[in-house]
């Protein structure tokens, strides 16, 4: 466990270390659903909120039954860290879809169809997982879960951008398609880097 | 070692059974939104269903059958009925399908509504006379290399009045539950007891590889009659039929269901196909063609013949020989059933050739 900000985490999983950006996670919905300004914004508050709760569920379970000498449980379970993650993750998702349906069909409408895609965005996952190999604490873990989904959105709003702005250019055929995306999201993480030397967390 | 096996299934169990109490749980005070009521057609049919289903299941169980080919995954866009009030606002797995002008008008996707609140929808006249059929198999036999001639003997209920030219919809079984897949009826209107189709093997398809498998006395189930096809009743109207491929089965319908109405009525059947052994009912049409003198039957083909086959018809596509038979400007109806660019090729000859765009009608695969 280091002594970073849990503030400084945020910032850092934003922008130096974009969960999309430098580690490629979530590209599946990143490339499908940055077609439209509205859509990508949906998405992203959808990823934020799930990614933060889940992060803190997982911290929990993680370190009250899994790891070695938790307090509920001594034994070591680590090994099953990746199927309960991904357990944890899809029901948590199928619970906010069925709370924000009765709740806030505004919402609903608005967020409501791409919360079931989440379940299958390896960001999450992922968001999870590099809070146990960093070894964050309880607020770091938030902050970090927070944050990457913050920079997440960030990234799939930047993108959608671009593509509406693309629709004015005259792209050469061979690169239509998934191949000018591909390579936009390269020049856009080139681009991120430049943010590297602000702070870094590892 | 025993230990660690054990405290493992002890966890994870422990967490699954935990979380789906917690869904089950949540599914019961959340998703409850006790009796809906669907007003259908102001007042003409009201249903009390359950709330929380899609509106295409709930009036599925309730025997109104809005046609659906994918079951209910928002990716045919087939089940398009209007709702009035009470379906939310358009959801964006909707809006690929929708026009705007649709949207407008309020049509939606009955896979992709949800039933919350009490729903007033619109669903066309015709829709509600859809019924759904229990079948046998009488009989199915090869009438091409990859076509089989499959007809149906109607179970429970035993008879099926429906215009010639409509279509219905056989359910098939898919790893992810049945689907339905639609098939024209080739067996004329006065057949009201069976119902036969024309299949293509299409490798990898779920309805026709189905279809192809069925041997006689099994049981199907679908729906039907589905259709905008209408057929002119002056019969001084003279009746074209342009099928390409497979796209026989409503031609076959047609054309039966006039001479045993009007025997003397005019009526052209054009059929494309690529190469001899894809030719069929040419008989039994010279037949007819025979008993009635104003039927006239001809198919093309467009892949070179072979040497050492007889072909004594036209050669070249269809559109080219509708091109070629008919004159202008003379009081038709045009029925078309094959491939997208054969009708878009007819569609432009036939207008050239004065029809107008509403008496075309088209069924494209």
């Amino acid at each position: 466990m280091n002594g970073t900000s849990p503030l400084l985490i945020v910032v850092a999983a934003i922008f130096t270390s974009n969960i999309l950006l430098a580690s490629f996670l979530g590209m599946c919905s990143f490339l499908a659903c940055s077609r439209q300004i509205g859509t990508a914004l949906g998405l992203g508050t959808a990823v934020i909120f799930v990614m933060t709760c889940t992060t803190a569920i997982n911290y929990g379970i993680y370190h009250g039954v899994l790891v070695e000498g938790a307090p509920l449980l001594s034994t070591d379970l680590t090994f099953l860290t990746f199927i309960v993650f991904i357990a944890v993750i899809a029901a948590f998702v199928q619970f906010v879809e069925m709370f924000v349906e009765r709740f806030s069909p505004g919402l609903y409408h608005a967020l409501g169809i791409f919360l079931p895609l989440i379940t299958v965005n390896c960001a999450i996952l992922g968001a999870s997982l590099f809070m146990v190999i960093r070894s964050y604490s309880f607020f770091q873990s938030v902050g970090f879960g927070f944050g990457g989904g913050a920079g997440w959105a960030l990234a799939i709003t930047l993108m959608a951008g671009l593509r509406k702005k693309m629709g004015y250019s005259n792209v050469p055929k061979p690169f239509r398609g998934v191949a000018i995306i591909m390579i936009i999201t390269g020049v856009m993480a080139m681009a991120f880097m430049g943010f590297a030397g602000m702070v870094s967390i590892q | 070692m025993a230990d660690t096996i054990f405290s493992s299934v002890l966890t994870f169990g422990g967490l699954l059974v935990g979380l789906a109490v917690v869904l089950i749980v949540a599914e019961r005070l959340l998703i409850n939104y006790g009796i809906c009521r669907i007003d259908i057609n102001s007042q003409e049919k009201v249903l009390e269903v359950e709330g929380g289903q899609t509106l295409l299941s709930a009036l599925y169980e309730n025997k109104v059958f809005i046609p659906s080919a994918c079951g209910g995954r928002g990716s045919c866009g087939h089940c398009k009925i209007t709702v009035l009030d009470g379906g939310g606002p358009v959801l964006p797995t909707e809006a690929p399908y929708l026009t705007r002008k649709e949207i407008r008008a309020g049509v939606r996707l009955a896979c992709q509504v949800k039933v919350r609140e009490n729903i007033d929808a619109r669903v066309p006249e015709d829709l509600l006379n859809v019924k759904l059929f229990n079948a046998t198999v009488q009989s199915t036999r090869s009438v091409t290399h990859d076509i089989k001639e499959i007809r149906f003997s109607l179970v429970e209920p035993a008879e099926i009045s429906h215009r010639p030219g409509q279509y219905v919809q056989i359910q098939a079984p898919s790893p992810e539950g049945p689907v339905f897949r639609a098939y024209s009826i080739s067996s004329p209107t006065y057949e009201d007891n069976v119902v036969e189709l024309n299949v293509r093997l299409v490798p990898g398809g779920i309805g026709s590889t189905h279809l192809h498998e069925l041997n006689e006395g099994d049981e199907v189930i679908f729906t039907g009659p589905y259709g905008e096809f209408r057929l002119d009743e002056n019969p001084e109207t003279e009746i074209i039929c342009v099928g390409g491929g497979c796209g026989m089965a409503p031609m076959k319908n047609i054309i039966y269901s006039i001479y045993n109405q009007w025997p003397d009525r005019t009526c052209w059947l054009f059929f494309g196909c690529r190469g001899t052994r894809d030719v069929f009912y040419l008989k039994e049409y010279e037949e007819l063609a025979k008993k009635h003198p104003n039927f006239h039957v001809i198919y093309a083909l467009s892949d070179p013949v072979e040497k050492g086959e007889v072909w004594n018809g036209e050669t070249g596509f269809i559109h080219l020989a509708v091109d070629k038979h008919l004159e202008a400007n003379v009081a038709r109806q045009a029925f078309l059933c094959g491939p997208p660019p054969m009708i878009e090729a007819v569609t432009r000859v036939l207008e050239e050739k004065g029809l107008a765009p509403e008496d075309i009608f088209y069924d494209k695969f």
